[in-house]
């Protein structure tokens, strides 16, 4: 996908203006509201605002309002500084801002956004819809910035509605991380990864540890070689698995990537309830049956929460997840005797064609609408996107960048050992992301409902999803016949859109 | 009026000003304001736009609503009758003449103090499945398969009734300082008339202190009904397949991660309209067995 450079009007600065007020929405003309979700920003976001102040030497004050924290945040500020120091008319603040989404969203209204944000992939259709976002179209053309230099997938991802919303920072996608020392003790070879989705079910089985009663003592034996009876039973607890469906990082959801679902049609139509997803919610079905609600249940609720040292991979109580590239801060962070390796997680039989399936996101930064140094904004997130820049700050994350182009020197000394595998997983023809609508969040909301049916054996994965399509068909079809009614006011705004 | 009396008006007026602005800015323009949003399609960014009686009538055909409702009120039946009852027993029991009673009271308050969401962070522990201390208590007893409270969606509800007791100290010190203010002399003479303890309590105790048993049942009413953080906190929202999405969670879902606004306030509304009935019905319900002192 390019920049459609024909379909913008190409206007004079002095007139971008006029349209700039012209797209200040309808809130800000409510003084008392405007003044009131200021006070909640100030509240909440920390008193970050300086725009309007210039440094004493005359620089130009960019507020960069970013989701990371720890480790990640500081890289980007190691980035940041490199930025300050590499000019001297922009001085970029930056400040790590927890629950971005919303506050941007709250600031935007009342007026008074950063000059940059990081967000999600996710929240640009949205955000964009609703008018959250300035179109970076125009000064993306200028800087000679276009989709020619990204691998597709990531260069999607920042565009919506045939314009683009942000730029790349870091992008992710997911693969199989499994524990060598487990795959060994159940006389699996650590060095070969399920290659099929039967072998990743069959290996899955025989890495599941039980704790059972035999001859009134309470013995740790392989699920394997549970005879029948005791299977049938299912008196017993799980002490170590092999893999858990209700365990798959950050993309829960989207189980169905792997199975071949769609999620949705593309145009006006979510599709819940397709083959695929429904073969997905199947094996979840099964993975229940086979072990038991219960021992299930008990097995998770002894682990704590996503990213910590409590996860049952990290503590060694599982032996195969799927996880980002992200993961390997956490196994050094949290588990660092752990003996690991990473592979395409396998898709079911016929999907993806051969070719290694993943899903895929991106972290963003973007300028929100009514930013008060837009033209300083983006030169600073064109700067993020020098090849050097991107490197820089994906090596001391751990990841990989969204640009085509590799430096010889990114590979070497890369602190994550699997890093070559995700860039080659995200430039595959299996890789996927989640559905580019404006209510994803409430989407993903009602597919976690639905599994958790699922798992619980309260109801079937056709009954499940099928609630699931007839909900979300509501609320999309509320989200579409709005769009009917704005969407040519806000293209042709958007089209005409020139702060650069 | 003299010009003192003006002047001290103005005074007065100065002095409450920041009070009142306070009131006018973050109290009543947001209440008249979600009347207006209530029947606007808004997602807080873009204009509002009149959509009438839409969002009531969409209430009436969203299954999650509903459920919230049930989840609601399933709750409250647990948790509200479990809170009076054990706050009046607890405080019966504090108002005994014992050695420590102050030092007791205080134990039994302590937990009031504890922030809510600290509280609700140690409760995550005792309450887990596997590894709470509830469970491995029940299974020193005997229990061979305890309940999975957090997980399983047919215990979540009484776990977090069971949660509420720990925040009951409040209830119990209003209750203690009604239980002080029994005449003595009606306990007296029901001693001389040879009534037992149990009969005291029925027939002396619990009459005179009714008026403050009905104001504790109209708070529980209007708090329960809103409850929230707890299930925030230790559910990470709905809990299990929606087992716990409570009806003010379900309008801050709406509000702030859907960005369903109008759809919020509409049910912001309701929920008002909903406490104004129960309370309105508990009135008259309780007008049969509160006895004020002098009727």
């Amino acid at each position: 996908m390019s920049v459609q450079m024909t379909d913008l009007v190409w206007e004079p600065y002095g007139s971008s203006k006029r349209i700039g007020e012209r797209l200040h929405l309808s809130a800000m003309s409510e003084p008392l509201h405007r003044w009131l979700l200021a006070a909640v920003v100030v509240c909440t976001a920390g008193c970050a605002r300086h725009a309007a102040m210039p440094e004493p030497g005359g620089r130009v004050i960019v507020n960069y309002w970013e989701k990371w924290s720890g480790f990640e945040a500081d890289s980007m500020q190691a980035v940041v500084d490199d930025f300050n120091h590499s000019q001297d008319r922009i001085e970029v603040r930056f400040l790590s801002v927890s629950g971005v989404d919303t506050k941007l969203l709250l600031a935007t209204s009342s007026g008074h956004p950063p000059d940059v944000a990081g967000l999600w992939s996710e929240n640009i259709p949205d955000f964009s819809e609703k008018g959250a976002l300035t179109p970076l179209d125009r000064g993306l053309a200028k800087a000679g910035i276009g989709a020619d230099r990204y691998i597709p997938l990531f260069w999607d991802l920042c565009r919506h509605r045939g314009f683009t919303w942000g730029l790349p920072t870091t992008p992710g996608c997911v693969a199989l991380f499994y524990n060598k020392k487990l795959f060994r003790a159940a006389g699996l070879d650590p060095e070969r990864p399920p290659r099929t989705f039967g072998e990743f079910e069959s290996m899955s089985r025989r890495l599941t540890l039980v704790e059972i009663e035999r001859a009134n003592r309470r013995v740790h034996v392989s699920f394997e070689d549970l005879t029948p009876a005791e299977r049938e039973g299912r008196k017993y607890s799980l002490v170590q698995v092999g893999h858990l469906p209700q365990d798959a990082g950050m993309f829960l959801s989207g189980w169905g990537a792997w199975f071949g679902a769609r999620f949705y049609d593309g145009d006006r139509r979510i599709v819940a309830n397709d083959d695929g997803n429904l073969a997905a919610y199947e094996w979840m079905r099964r993975t229940a049956e086979i072990y038991g609600v219960e021992n299930l249940r008990g097995f998770i609720e002894g682990f704590g929460v996503a990213q910590s040292a409590q996860t049952p991979f990290l503590g060694g109580a599982e032996a195969m997840v799927v996880q980002g590239p992200w993961m390997p801060n956490f196994i050094s962070k949290f588990a660092p005797g752990l003996e690991w390796g990473a592979a395409a997680c396998p898709p079911a039989d016929g999907v993806g064609g051969g070719a290694p399936v993943t899903l895929a996101q991106c972290d963003v930064v973007v300028i929100p609408h009514g930013a008060p140094h837009p033209r300083e904004a983006l030169e600073f997130i064109c700067y993020l996107q020098r090849q050097d820049v991107a490197e820089k700050l994906a090596k001391s994350q751990q990841k990989f960048t969204a640009l085509r182009e590799v430096s010889d020197g990114f590979l070497v000394g890369h602190p994550n050992p699997a890093i070559k595998l995700f860039m080659e997983i995200s430039r595959s023809p299996g890789a996927r992301y989640v559905p580019r609508i404006p209510i994803w969040h409430e989407y993903d909301a009602e597919l976690a409902v639905a599994r958790e049916r699922v798992l619980n054996l309260r109801m079937t994965p056709a009954e499940a999803l099928a609630e699931v399509q007839s909900r979300v068909e509501w609320k999309f079809d509320r989200v579409m016949r709005r769009w009917d009614i704005v969407g040519n006011e806000r293209l042709s705004e958007w089209r005409a859109y020139d702060a650069w | 009026m003299t010009p003192g009396e003006r002047r001290q008006s103005v005074a007065g007026l100065a002095f409450v000003s920041p009070w009142l602005l306070g009131f006018v800015v973050f109290t009543l323009y947001p209440v008249c304001a979600s009347i207006y949003f209530s029947f606007c399609d808004y997602d807080v960014l873009s204009k509002p736009v009149w959509v009438g009686f839409l969002n009531y009538q969409d209430m009436l055909s969203d299954s999650v609503f509903w459920q919230s409702v049930r989840n609601t009120l399933v709750f409250n039946l647990m948790a509200l009758p479990l809170g009076l009852v054990s706050a009046l027993l607890l405080a019966l029991l504090l108002n005994q003449p014992v050695k420590l009673k102050g030092t007791f009271r205080a134990i039994y308050y302590l937990p009031s103090l504890v922030p809510a969401v600290a509280g609700a962070m140690v409760w995550l522990w005792i309450l887990n499945g596997r590894l709470g201390l509830l469970n491995q208590a029940l299974d020193a007893l005997g229990f061979s398969n305890p309940p999975q409270w957090l997980v399983d969606p047919k215990w979540t509800k009484p776990s977090l009734a069971l949660v509420s007791l720990w925040g009951c100290g409040n209830t119990v010190v209003i209750y203690l300082a009604a239980l002080q203010g029994v005449p003595q002399s009606l306990i007296e003479a029901s001693m001389i008339d040879g009534a037992s303890p149990w009969r005291r309590l029925v027939h002396v105790t619990l009459p005179a202190i009714s008026p403050v048993i009905y104001f504790n049942l109209l708070i529980g009413i209007i708090g329960g009904l809103q409850v929230f953080t707890s299930a925030f906190i230790m559910m990470g929202g709905a809990g299990p397949e929606r087992s716990v999405l409570f009806y003010a969670i379900y309008i801050y879902q709406n509000a702030f991660e859907y960005r369903h606004m109008g759809y919020a306030s509409a049910m912001a509304w309701i929920l008002c309209m909903l406490i104004l009935v129960l309370t309105l019905l508990a009135s008259r319900i309780a007008r049969r067995f509160v006895h004020y002192q002098g009727d």
